[in-house]
């Protein structure tokens, strides 16, 4: 419902943003071979870039909760510099364009690589090309959402609850997990969501870092662009299986994301 | 301050016409004509150097360097562009048949493939048999590349399989693979290894060797006709010819 009058020619402009949106979708289902969305979605080369991908960005997804919700509580708990440092350090993933990251992704974990090259000489271990790449790739990119998420959670927290517990005698760490915690609970879901839907969809830093080879790191955007120079039909399908998730999580989280309380 | 400011007033249209047609220097006699060219990844070095004598008639080239597929299916899907240099009749083929280009492709260079080593080889990798070791990082262009798909000819010449860690989506990203030392090797063409100064080539001997075709075109729809017939004369040119060789190309 829109509730106040809005002048006209916003809401023109507001329109034209829409379909700014709207129009490529539209494309999209418009262009739909809905005859072979069957079969494609049955292929096997399709059910192992979905499985890979649903694999990927899950693991990822653990990932970013286990580092990214001790993140956002260090980000909300400091305050100056040393914050906005921090801060723009964790969401500099956003607006890196994501082959950079993977460049930089190799330049750390590669075989040469700041952290990498130790691994390898000492243990023989390679990450590029692996599974692990991609989902280390996809992390980076998509953590930042939660944390994000989570540190907005925090700072909206009422600290009442936990001085509250601190002053009854609990200790720092039952107060994070018995009150801060849950208390957290739709802030760390929604940011989960998002990191989620971030890293399912994630393509530069991963062709750069994780290279592309069905079973191993090739996920479903990369799947769809090898599909859109061998086979359109089968790129459309795999776009339109991806648009569907997507629609799919923003409907369900609508509120929560838009800080209704 | 009267005179400099007469000056600085009369040299701004100048700066208006000029810079904008990115013309340089002292010739502005002349507008700027500027012609797109679409252009296989492998080509990057030698076109870049061509466009480099161009601009010295005024000629001011932009590139869009990519896997040939990929070109493909942008101009397919209606993408501007002036000319067309493909890595395989494939995919010129492809696009002569959806009626974007007049007349016929003319061949301008040809390319073989080479095996990519890190400088040095230290892997001793000697042939494409080599490729198959256990234990090393191999990685090739996606078959749907030219590139990918003389890789898999040439592998299949010499009877050989081998499992890569990667099927990169240019030939140029193979080679970029190898040169960071991510991958032990790569095949790739001959240019590109002879335009990297961080890699090493291993020959394939001419029994297994895959003999790229890369022709050239004016598409239909061309904006700048003239910059763009320019520009592909000077690549058949014997000047052009020169730097195309000199990259490790075959001449046409």
């Amino acid at each position: 419902m829109i509730q106040a009058r809005i002048p006209a020619p916003l809401l023109a402009l507001a329109a034209a943003g829409l379909l700014l949106f709207l129009l490529p979708l539209a494309g999209l289902v418009a262009r739909a071979p809905w005859n072979q969305v069957g079969p494609e979605l049955l292929a096997p080369e399709t059910a192992t870039a979905l499985g890979l991908s649903i694999f990927c960005s899950v693991t990822a997804t653990a990932i970013a909760l286990v580092l990214g919700i001790p993140l956002a509580l260090v980000l909300s708990r400091t305050t100056g510099t040393l914050r906005a440092v921090l801060r723009a350090l964790t969401t500099l993933p956003m607006v890196l364009p994501p082959v950079v990251g993977g460049v930089a992704l190799i330049l750390a974990f590669g075989r040469r690589g700041l952290l990498g090259a130790p691994l390898y000489q000492l243990f023989g271990v390679q990450i590029p090309f692996t599974t692990s790449a991609a989902v280390i790739a996809e992390t980076f990119v998509a953590m930042p959402f939660l944390v994000i998420a989570v540190e907005g959670g925090l700072r909206a927290l009422d600290q009442r609850y936990e001085e509250a517990a601190r002053a009854l005698g609990a200790s720092s760490w039952r107060v994070f997990a018995r009150v801060t915690l849950p208390l957290l609970r739709p802030a760390i879901f929604s940011g989960a969501v998002l990191c989620w839907a971030r890293a399912l969809g994630e393509f530069g830093a991963t062709i750069t870092f994780a290279g592309n080879l069905p079973g191993r790191t090739q996920t479903v955007p990369l799947a769809v662009y090898v599909a859109l120079e061998t086979k359109p039909d089968g790129a459309i399908v795999l776009s339109l299986v991806l648009l569907a998730v997507a629609l799919a999580i923003l409907i369900g989280l609508r509120d929560r994301w838009l800080g209704e309380p | 301050m009267n005179r400099f400011l007469a000056l600085a007033l009369a040299l701004v249209p100048l700066g208006v016409a000029c810079g904008g047609s990115g013309c340089q220097g002292i010739s502005c006699a002349q507008p700027m004509s500027r012609a797109t060219v679409f252009a296989a990844s492998s080509l990057q070095a030698p076109f870049d150097e061509i466009a480099k004598q161009l601009r010295l008639s005024a000629i001011d080239v932009r590139f869009n360097y990519a896997g040939t597929q990929t070109l493909t299916s942008q101009l397919t899907q209606g993408a501007q562009a002036d000319v067309f240099a493909s890595a395989d009749t494939t995919h010129m083929t492809t696009v002569v048949q959806a009626g974007l280009i007049d007349g016929s492709p003319t061949t301008f260079a040809h390319n073989r493939l080479e095996i990519a080593v890190a400088k040095g080889n230290p892997k001793g990798i000697h042939s494409l048999a080599d490729l198959a070791r256990n234990g090393l990082v191999v990685v090739l262009a996606d078959p749907s590349v030219p590139a990918g798909k003389y890789a898999q000819q040439a592998l299949t010449n010499a009877g050989v399989t081998i499992r890569p860690a990667s099927l990169e989506l240019q030939v140029t990203a193979v080679l970029t693979k190898v040169a960071l030392g991510e991958a032990d090797a790569g095949i790739v063409y001959v240019s590109d290894v002879k335009t990297n100064s961080n890699v090493d080539g291993v020959t394939i001997p001419d029994q297994y060797n895959v003999v790229a075709d890369y022709p050239i075109a004016i598409l239909k729809h061309a904006q700048e006709p003239a910059a763009a017939s320019a520009f592909v004369r000077l690549v058949l040119s014997p000047g052009g010819q020169s730097v195309l060789t000199a990259s490790g190309f075959g001449p046409a």
